[in-house]
C-alpha cells in the first residue's frame, strides 16, 4: 500500500495504547467480577489476583472458573481453559511472520496477543503491526490486573454480591466476543450447535463436560465445502 | 466438591503455563510453516463453539439443572442491545442494572 508517511514504532505503539483504552475500561470491570466470583469459589485474594496477572486470558479464566464452580475437577478446568485458548494458536500462526528475533523473543512477543489487539493490529494483507499490537495490549494488561485485585479485595466488603448483579457482566462480554466471531454461516451454526450441545448435556453429564463437549462441534471445520457460505 | 488451597494454586499455575505455551506455539514452532487449511478452520471455530457454550451454560443452567434467573433477563436485554450495535460498556451496565433491579424486587 502506498502510504504517504510511515508510522514510527513509537507512533504505532502510542496509537495502539489509545485504541486499547476502551477495551481496558471494560476489562477492568470484567476482571473485577472475576475477582469477586473467584473469591466466592474459594480462591484467596492473592490467588484471584495472581490468576489475572499470570494467565491474562479472560475467556480461559472464566471457563476454568465455571467448571470448578459447578464441581468439576482440575483436569476438566485446565482442558476447558486451554480449548478456549485454542484460537490463540491460530492467531499466533497468522502473526508469526510479522515477529522478528529468535525463538525466545518471538515467544515473548506472542504473549501480547489478546483478541482485540490481534484484530486491531491485523493489516488485512497477511501482516501485522506488532508495535500497535503491544500498545493495544498494554492498557488492557494494567486494568486486567488492577481490576482483579480490586474485585478480590473489595468483593466481600460489598456484602451480598449476588444482589448487585455482577454475574451478568461476563456473559455479556463473551457474547460480544461471540458476535464478533460470527463471520459466516458456518461459525453461526457452530455457535448454535455448541450452545445446544452444552445445554443438552447439563443434566446428564459430569460438571465441566458440557463446555468441553461443545468444542467437538468445531470439527465441522474439517469439511472444506463452501456450501456453508 | 470445592478445591483445596493447594489445588487452586495447581490450577492457576497450570492454566498460566498452558496459556503461555499456546500463545508461544504459533510464533515459535509453527511460524512460517504452511499448515493445512482445515487446521486453522478448526482452531478458529473453537471460539464460537466454546464461547456460546460458556454463555449458554452460565445464563441458562445452575449446577446440573436448567435454570433461569434475574441475570438471564439482564443478559437477554443486553443481547438485543449488542445486536443493535450499542456500545459494550452500555450493554454491560444495563445487564447489571436489570439483574440487580429484578433481584431487589
Amino acid at each position: 500500500m502506498a502510504e504517504a508517511e510511515e508510522e514510527t514504532p513509537g507512533e504505532a505503539f502510542r496509537r495502539g495504547v489509545r485504541l486499547g483504552v476502551p477495551f481496558a475500561i471494560v476489562g477492568f470491570f470484567l476482571s473485577a467480577s472475576f475477582g469477586v466470583l473467584a473469591r466466592q469459589a474459594g480462591f484467596s485474594v492473592a490467588q484471584a489476583s495472581v490468576t489475572a496477572m499470570i494467565v491474562f486470558a479472560g475467556s480461559a479464566q472464566f471457563a476454568a472458573l465455571s467448571v470448578i464452580t459447578v464441581g468439576g475437577g482440575i483436569p476438566a478446568a485446565l482442558t476447558a481453559g486451554s480449548l478456549m485458548n485454542a484460537r490463540f494458536l491460530a492467531m499466533g500462526i497468522a502473526l508469526a511472520p510479522s515477529l522478528p528475533g529468535g525463538a525466545l523473543r518471538r515467544a515473548a512477543q506472542g504473549q501480547a496477543v489478546v483478541d482485540s489487539s490481534w484484530a486491531l493490529a491485523n493489516r488485512g494483507d497477511g501482516t501485522f503491526d506488532r508495535w500497535l499490537l503491544f500498545g493495544t495490549t498494554l492498557p488492557q494488561y494494567v486494568t486486567w490486573t488492577t481490576g482483579s485485585v480490586v474485585g478480590a479485595v473489595f468483593g466481600n466488603a460489598l456484602g451480598d454480591t449476588h444482589r448487585l448483579g455482577l454475574d451478568a457482566i461476563y456473559p455479556v462480554f463473551f457474547l460480544s466476543l461471540l458476535i464478533a466471531e460470527l463471520r459466516d454461516a458456518r461459525s453461526r451454526w457452530v455457535a448454535i450447535g455448541g450452545g445446544l450441545l452444552a445445554l443438552g448435556l447439563v443434566p446428564i453429564s459430569p460438571p465441566g463436560v458440557p463446555i468441553l463437549a461443545a468444542s467437538a462441534v468445531a470439527l465441522v471445520g474439517l469439511v472444506r465445502r463452501s456450501r456453508w457460505r | 466438591m470445592a478445591l483445596t488451597y493447594t489445588q487452586v494454586w495447581v490450577l492457576i499455575v497450570g492454566l498460566a503455563a498452558l496459556t503461555v505455551l499456546i500463545k508461544a506455539a504459533g510464533p515459535v514452532v509453527l511460524g512460517g510453516r504452511q499448515l493445512p487449511p482445515w487446521f486453522s478452520r478448526v482452531t478458529m471455530l473453537m471460539a464460537p463453539a466454546l464461547l456460546s457454550a460458556l454463555v449458554v451454560t452460565s445464563v441458562l443452567a445452575a449446577g446440573r439443572s436448567w435454570s433461569v434467573g434475574a441475570h438471564t433477563v439482564g443478559v437477554g436485554v443486553a443481547v438485543v442491545m449488542l445486536w443493535r450495535r450499542c456500545s459494550l460498556v452500555l450493554c454491560v451496565v444495563v445487564a447489571v442494572a436489570v439483574t440487580a433491579g429484578l433481584r431487589a424486587i
